[in-house]
């Protein structure tokens, strides 16, 4: 656990007023309801929704957890560049697709679900968070076993107990003398 | 496989039992409303949605009981207890109290989500009745009006606004439907904030929304009064719909059609849930007084990688290996309570926990104790447990074999403290005579406090010529060349380079069959008991092995797979 990252939150109830708009906007279109145009376009704005929510962010820290198949929707929502990885866009954009689900009862839920994502969006960018694609990481190709490589750790090197000790300060305890040298 | 139904059987019931009331209510209560004769006139109206809003209500009272009785932890605590007669399987039960509440919210999802859908499609019809758009017998209906010698059946009374617009109108000015929206969205924003993502890694987010549930509950309790769904009532004398309803325009002039008469409902929800409610209340109040009986510190101890070990004594308290507790304090956060798994004995006279640096409730509380001054009391502390099922089985057992994979090791901190107290008593309950215990973990940096202790127990079993009892064996999976070259090097030592121990670390995983093999070689005539709190995986491999090397033999070698659930 660290800090709290809002979006991760922001993105789950997107993702679900994502749904919930589109399910609002087929019950619409399908019971032919009054005013079923605007049911039409939250079929339309529910799609782009999940469309645009279903990849998830990197997280700033610890394990990032990808949804499954979400490969290539990552990789169209990274072609926007900055449209997609700024969260004040993303709040902005979803209260202004929200607004049309408004107009009738179907669509209402989605609509204030819709504008609640946008409002923790907005914290989340004002907590100065930004959407980060979840890329496969390249293989860190490991130096091959064999005596050609030059030492990665310069001499004096204290036995690895003296360096476990230390994790906080590696840098420190790389170059720590665990005797004490005196000069006789 | 027989194996398999004592662990596994009784919650296959419960669910069975469980999901067979869901299909019971909703079917019941479908025919119910689609049958029913009192509301033909309500079915022409609105059609089979009627039936298909009010089955999914059903289901929904019967959840919502049930949903806030496994969080009810003393509750279940008391439970227990009171089964202490009763076999192990009963009592573990309650342990998978979470994934049946969470079984219960699928639920509850899914049949919001189907009324929610069924009354979209009633308001509509109602509003097109309303409006002349059918029969005219629907209009007739809908005409009806809340007069001296009148009751309505259409609860759409204002037409004089955009037609479009007398859902909303009427979904935000009515009692169901304002309390539906409100508690619907409740339930969205609970429901987000606790999707496994969040849950696991930003707590705070998940435990503060989840006390949105207090509004869902009062939304649902008056959710009903608006009574809102009108059945025919009889009438003296008695309206015969099938020969009154093509006569519409005789309605009131005719003996044989007297003007129809309909009303709500009675509204039953509050009556599945206000026993819960107060259940949960009572729970609260427990938590709130366990929270104010005073705790003290007898010791504060920093271990190694930035684990904080908390020693607690609190008069009164009782407890079993390999339960857990709640730890609130109040100088970090009023209202959150953390779990913590007790690494102390039954047979000391305190608590312990280990708290590992992982988030900002123990970052801060290691903060809080580091700057203590030597010797003083810490920040008030509120302790509430101990629950959770004991892992007594270890002590069944002639041979255990424990294996630990990761952050499971935390319990056997407590099994293992245990059996060695009750071995050193000569303690009767224990009949175990030798342990092996197999410690996985991808980098002992995290848990070098448990090296400490099983260091602590090697001396002392050493001094007493004991050693033979306990033998463990760490399996390092993350290493690389570096390690491995460094071991090396010190491989004559007397003692492991990475834990200190006098057992040598071992690289990569155990090969079991080698393992199980040794064991079967060490008892040949023991019955054995494997004990898992790690990955699903493992358990898997484990099991099968228990079963591989097990002898038909009733004399030989036996293996009993068990997975504590800690």
């Amino acid at each position: 656990m660290g800090k709290i990252e809002w979006a991760m939150w922001a993105n789950e109830q997107a993702l679900a007023s994502g749904f919930i708009l589109l399910t609002g906007g087929i019950v619409g279109v399908a019971g032919q309801f009054r005013g079923w145009q605007f049911a039409a376009y939250a079929v339309a704005a529910g799609v782009f929704v999940c469309l645009l929510e279903y990849p998830r962010s990197k997280r700033s820290k610890g394990t990032s957890m990808a949804r499954p198949g979400q490969y290539c929707f990552t990789v169209c929502v990274k072609a926007f560049g900055p449209l997609t990885r700024n969260y004040y866009v993303r709040a902005f954009l979803h209260a202004a697709v929200c607004v049309p689900g408004g107009f009738m009862l179907a669509t209402v839920l989605g609509c204030v679900c819709l504008g609640i994502a946008s409002l923790i969006y907005l914290g989340a960018a004002i907590h100065g968070e930004q959407w980060v694609p979840i890329l496969p990481h390249k293989e860190v190709r490991k130096p091959m076993e064999s005596m050609k490589n030059p030492p990665q750790n310069p001499p004096p090197r204290p036995p690895l107990e003296m360096r476990r000790k230390r994790v906080d300060d590696l840098e420190g305890a790389a170059y720590d003398n665990p005797i004490p040298v005196a000069d006789e | 496989m027989a194996n398999k139904i004592i662990n596994n059987g009784l919650s296959a019931f419960i669910l069975v039992i469980w999901m067979g009331i869901n299909i019971f209510l909703f079917v019941w209560f479908y025919l119910f409303y689609d049958l029913g004769d009192q509301f033909f006139y309500t079915r022409h109206l609105l059609g089979s949605a009627l039936a298909w809003a009010r089955a999914p209500a059903a289901v929904l009272n019967f959840n919502c009981m049930l949903v806030l009785l496994p969080v009810c932890r003393n509750l279940l605590s008391l439970i227990r207890g009171s089964f202490m007669c009763c076999g192990r399987t009963i009592r573990k039960q309650l342990d998978k109290n979470l994934s049946f509440h969470k079984l219960v919210a699928y639920m509850i999802a899914l049949m919001t989500a189907v009324h929610v859908i069924a009354h979209l499609l009633n308001v509509e019809w109602y509003n097109n009745s309303r409006l002349g758009v059918y029969d005219k017998l629907s209009t007739a209906l809908s005409d009806l009006e809340d007069t001296e010698n009148t009751t309505y059946l259409n609860p759409i009374r204002k037409t004089d606004i955009d037609p479009q617009q007398i859902p909303t109108y009427l979904v935000f000015t009515t009692i169901a439907g304002l309390t539906g929206v409100i508690i619907t969205l409740a339930l969205i924003l609970i429901i987000t904030s606790s999707m496994e993502v969040i849950r696991r890694s930003y707590f705070e987010v998940f435990w503060y929304t989840h006390h949105l549930f207090i509004i869902f509950f009062a939304g649902l309790v008056f959710h009903g009064a608006g009574r809102i769904v009108r059945s025919q009532q009889t009438t003296d004398p008695p309206h015969n719909f099938t020969f009154c309803k093509d006569r519409t325009d005789d309605w009131g002039r005719i003996p044989e059609c007297p003007i129809p008469q309909f009303a709500g409902g009675f509204p039953q929800t509050w009556m599945w849930v206000i026993a819960p409610m107060v259940l949960y209340l009572c729970e609260r109040l427990l938590r709130f007084i366990r929270y104010m009986q005073t705790v003290t510190y007898r010791k504060i101890v920093m271990r190694p990688s930035k684990v904080l070990e908390l020693q607690l004594v609190k008069s009164g308290f009782k407890m079993e290996v390999g339960q857990y507790v709640f730890l609130n304090c109040p100088a970090i956060s009023q209202l959150e309570w953390h779990p913590f798994t007790m690494t102390s004995a039954p047979e000391e006279d305190f608590l312990s926990v280990h708290i590992r640096s992982a988030g900002d409730w123990t970052d801060k509380l290691i903060d809080i104790m580091q700057k203590l001054p030597e010797g003083a009391q810490g920040p008030k502390m509120g302790v509430d447990g101990p629950f959770g099922t004991a892992s007594e089985d270890v002590f069944d057992y002639e041979v255990s074999m424990l294996v630990g994979a990761g952050i499971g090791v935390t319990p056997f901190a407590s099994i293992l403290k245990s059996i060695w107290y009750k071995f050193k008593d000569s303690n009767p309950k224990l009949r175990t005579r030798k342990i092996y215990f197999y410690w996985l973990c991808r980098e002992t940096h995290a848990f070098e406090w448990f090296a400490d202790l099983l260091q602590v127990l090697e001396k002392e079993m050493e001094e007493r010529g004991m050693d033979h009892f306990l033998t463990y064996k760490l399996y390092l999976t993350g290493w690389d060349q570096s390690t491995a070259n460094h071991v090396k090097v010190w491989v004559d030592d007397d003692t492991d380079v990475v834990t200190g121990l006098k057992q040598k670390t071992h690289y990569g995983r155990p090969i079991w069959d080698k393992e199980f093999e040794q064991v079967r070689k060490e008892n040949p005539t023991s019955v054995v008991g494997t004990f898992l709190c790690g990955p699903q995986v493992l358990g898997k491999v484990l099991e099968k092995k228990c079963a591989k090397y097990s002898d038909v033999d009733p004399r030989k070698t036996k293996f009993y797979f068990n997975k504590e659930n800690f």
